[in-house]
């Protein structure tokens, strides 16, 4: 936390942050105290991680009880490795779980609003299964935005799968029921559904969303095996309204946190965890088909206290406090 | 705009609504204004009627309050902050005045201060100089330039202008097609160059190309790009020196959480930004991102995205922004509707009314078919302050339901309107029938009516009544 403010220090942020992280900063090596200032100070550097207030007092209350637990004092590395422990346990502890696979065809539909990086993110786990070896069919069911069609097939090009697509303005369950009809014939591993984005709070689009998930189970039963919401690691906390309204329509297993690449830390997914029990299953880490990655609670959660810039003191301290 | 909104009030036009407002509550089962903020802050503040200031002590909690509510609508920390040191201290040693309770006055100031810091001296765009002038569209990736674009484009055609699109993301797959698409679809020219990597040799050469079509305006849509990634950022600045933009736009998701920060100051240093746009504003996010947007660049928000569409572009309005941020609704919207549409002096009679607890049916049917002019009761409603679409969903008011009770009183003698209380068996069946309704429905009618009727006996108390319509919009 203090430690990856630091980096963001020396961006340049509001001279306000800036007081508040060099003052926990300049206490690295110190012992820090309960005291509600610091405290608060904890607070606000979570809330600027996106986790939102109601996470960030809740994390905040914890290290408040250990503190008072060893009588009121604790070495600052220590306060981030109770911070990183409460926050891997919050997300489920998931550490870089392959997904269960399904069918023939597993199925994914790919959700979210709009330009998280849902298409990208489909090229993303096509390359994914194509590297274990697995057949891949995607299916272009965003039929709305400007040259959304071109986009997937340019995706499917690169990384050698196939796609079944139709006309711009088609209907897009139609699209999915020809790609998972074509996959059993073919006795292809897995589809995945690329949706148009829409916002959550638009009652027609999340409609035709509804009845993309109904047509597919026409097709197989059982489908979609994995529904993902597409989170885009800049977003604040309408993020979990979209978890919500999104979870409320086609019941989701997962997300797909992307553009981590970026200094955004995508705490928000904390907040959704807590409201819906939500896990995170893969990360997008640039524009690449390869920049991908398979959801680390752990790592997840020392990226947003970024402990690497922590100096050798501090770091061998925390070592020592986890393994105890 | 608070001036409108104050004037409003005190044309006595609000309380038009009361009766109409308690009869959809009774319909919900609950009242459904769900003041947060303000509420939050008259208990923080409960202590202070007796007191004739707001101070340093008692606005504590307050200020607390305030800062919370900024940070859920994702208005940056180091931001929220310094907004409400200035709200303190602006709102410190203010008399409380006797019209407002004391969250009323702080959720006023605050309004009122992220009013003025949004509207920060907006300005059209500035297309001078030797034509073709160049817009530079920026920002990160999926915050929706392309579709900007586009539609900035229209909207400087349709005001007489000639537009040219350039496209200059040469990086995401099928980028130029979309914009070719896009720009196919309004009729304007595009230029493109397929196959290079050298951006700033597509804008030069697009640039040429609008100079001899005889184009006046050049946007040029560029990558997304994270702030951080130096080469991208450096490939921008290069862009920016060959092609000297007039207008250097900063294009941010409306749901952009604390980065908002990082990401306009990185693009304010390395590029200079002119303006920004807020797009998805027609989510439901709260659009806190726009604070710290306007705080850290200096420079005013210019549009807003509101739909895919490329129609779906408004200016930016701070005041409605504002009372989003503060989780008020778009009760600007609702209040210019309002007053397109309530008839002034039949509202100044029918406060009358309310005081004296004379409210009958027939003024009930007025106050339906004002609302009825306003548009459907859900799209009303939708602009209520807490009212969110899961709400409205679960809400099962229908127009139908208005069109339902008005054809119950409108099977009313005028002597049963005016006294309802004649109404007995016999009478309601007839009712029923010629309403082509079932007795049930006039019975539950006739309880909402005599609920309101109590409703209006105690705000028909001095005050009481002042303090109800304020209810409907807080903050006003
Ligand atoms: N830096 C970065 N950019 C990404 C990532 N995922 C997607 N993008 C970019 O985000 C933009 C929108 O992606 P796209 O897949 O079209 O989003 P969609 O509208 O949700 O389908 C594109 O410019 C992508 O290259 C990521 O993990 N990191
Ligand atoms: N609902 C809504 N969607 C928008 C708006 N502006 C852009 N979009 C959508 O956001 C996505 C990304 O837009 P695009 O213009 O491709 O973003 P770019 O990557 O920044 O060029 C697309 O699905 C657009 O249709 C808006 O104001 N409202
Ligand atoms: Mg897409
Ligand atoms: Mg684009």
């Amino acid at each position: 936390m203090v430690f990856g403010a630091f980096k963001k220090l020396k961006k340049g942020l509001g001279r306000t942050r800036e007081q508040v992280l060099g003052r926990i900063g300049a206490a690295i090596r110190r012992e820090v105290y309960l005291t509600e200032d610091f405290l608060e100070e904890v607070e606000e550097i979570l809330i600027a991680s996106d986790v939102g207030v109601d996470a960030a007092v809740e994390l905040t209350e914890g290290i408040g009880r250990r503190l008072r637990k060893k009588g009121g004092s604790m070495q600052l590395a220590d306060v981030a490795a109770v911070l990183q422990e409460d926050v891997a346990r919050l997300l489920g502890g998931a550490s870089a779980e392959e997904p269960v696979m399904q069918g023939p065809p597993h199925v994914v539909l790919m959700v979210g609003v709009n330009g998280v990086g849902k298409t990208t993110s489909i090229a993303k786990l096509a390359q994914y299964h194509r590297d274990k070896g697995r057949s891949v069919l995607l299916a272009a069911g965003d039929t709305f935005r400007a040259a959304a069609v071109e986009q997937l097939s340019m995706w499917a090009d690169r990384t050698g799968v196939e796609i079944v697509k139709q006309a711009m303005g088609a209907d897009p369950a139609a699209v999915a029921f020809d790609a998972i009809g074509r996959a059993k014939a073919k006795g292809i591993d897995v589809v995945i559904v690329d949706t148009a984005g829409r916002l959550q709070n638009k009652e027609g689009l999340m409609r035709e969303l509804e009845k993309i998930a109904r047509v597919v189970q026409k097709q197989l039963p059982e489908a979609p095996h994995e529904t993902l919401l597409c989170l885009d690691a800049n977003t604040g906390q309408n993020g979990i309204s979209q978890a919500k309204e999104f979870t409320s329509v086609v019941p989701l297993d997962a997300i797909f946190l992307t553009k981590l690449d970026g200094t955004a830390k995508g705490g928000v997914v904390i907040a959704i965890a807590q409201s819906i029990d939500l896990p995170v299953r893969y990360v997008g880490t640039g524009e690449g088909a390869q920049d991908f990655a398979l959801f680390d609670a752990d790592d997840f959660a020392r990226g947003l206290f970024d402990a690497s810039s922590l100096d050798e003191t501090a770091q061998d301290a925390a070592a020592d406090a986890t393994e105890q | 705009m608070y001036g409108n909104a104050l004037r409003f009030r005190r044309q006595r036009a609000l309380p038009a609504w009361a009766g109409v407002r308690v009869w959809v509550a009774g319909c919900l089962g609950r009242f459904f204004v769900f003041q947060e903020l303000q509420d939050r802050l008259e208990g923080t503040l409960r202590n202070l009627r007796g007191n004739a200031r707001l101070s340093e002590e008692n606005m504590t909690d307050a200020m607390r309050e305030i800062r919370r509510a900024l940070l859920a609508a994702d208005v940056e920390v180091s931001v929220a902050k310094s907004f409400v040191a200035s709200v303190k201290d602006r709102a410190l040693g203010e008399d409380v005045l006797k019209s407002l309770s004391p969250g009323q006055q702080v959720v006023k100031v605050v309004h009122e201060e992220l009013v003025a810091l949004l509207g920060h001296s907006a300005q059209d765009l500035d297309l001078q100089g030797d034509p073709p002038s160049v817009v530079l569209v920026m920002g990160l990736q999926g915050s929706g330039k392309t579709t900007f674009s586009a539609k900035l484009a229209l909207y400087l055609k349709e005001k007489g202008r000639r537009p040219m699109l350039a496209a200059c993301d040469l990086q995401r797959p099928a980028a130029i097609d979309q914009l070719e698409v896009l720009a196919e679809s309004i009729g304007l020219p595009v230029y493109t160059q397929r196959g290079t990597e050298d951006v700033v040799a597509v804008a030069k050469a697009a640039r040429q190309a609008a100079r001899d079509q005889l184009c006046d305006v050049l946007i040029v849509d560029t990558a997304g790009r994270l702030q951080i990634d130096e080469s991208l950022m450096e490939q921008l600045s290069e862009l920016e020196a060959a092609i000297k933009p007039s207008e250097k736009l900063l294009v941010l998701d409306a749901m952009t959480g604390q980065e908002a920060v990082s990401i306009a100051s990185t693009f304010n240093d390395r590029i200079g930004v002119t303006g920004s746009v807020l797009t998805k504003l027609d989510g439901d996010a709260r659009g806190g991102a726009a604070l710290s947007l306007v705080h850290i660049t200096g420079k005013p928000i210019k549009f807003a995205g509101v739909g895919e569409k490329v129609t779906d572009l408004e200016l930016f309005h701070p005041d409605r922004v504002a009372g989003r941020i503060l989780g008020m609704g778009d009760m600007m919207s609702l209040i210019e509707k309002a007053q397109e549409n309530v008839d002034e002096e039949q509202a100044a009679e029918m406060e009358a009314k309310f005081r004296r607890a004379e409210f009958t049916f027939e003024d009930f049917l007025d106050q339906l078919r004002q609302v009825k002019k306003m548009g459907s009761l859900k799209s009303i409603m939708g602009m209520l302050p807490g009212m969110n679409p899961k709400m409205l969903k679960q809400v099962n008011v229908d127009d139908k339901q208005l069109s339902r009770t008005e054809a119950i009183i409108c099977s009313m003698t005028p002597h049963e309107r005016r006294r309802p209380e004649i109404l007995n068996g016999r009478r309601r069946k007839r009712i029923a029938n010629g309403s082509g309704t079932h007795v049930a429905d006039v019975n539950r009618l006739l309880k909402q009516y005599k609920d309101m009727k109590k409703m209006m006996k105690t705000l028909s108390k001095p005050g009481a009544l002042d303090r109800f319509g304020k209810g409907l919009f807080p903050g006003m």
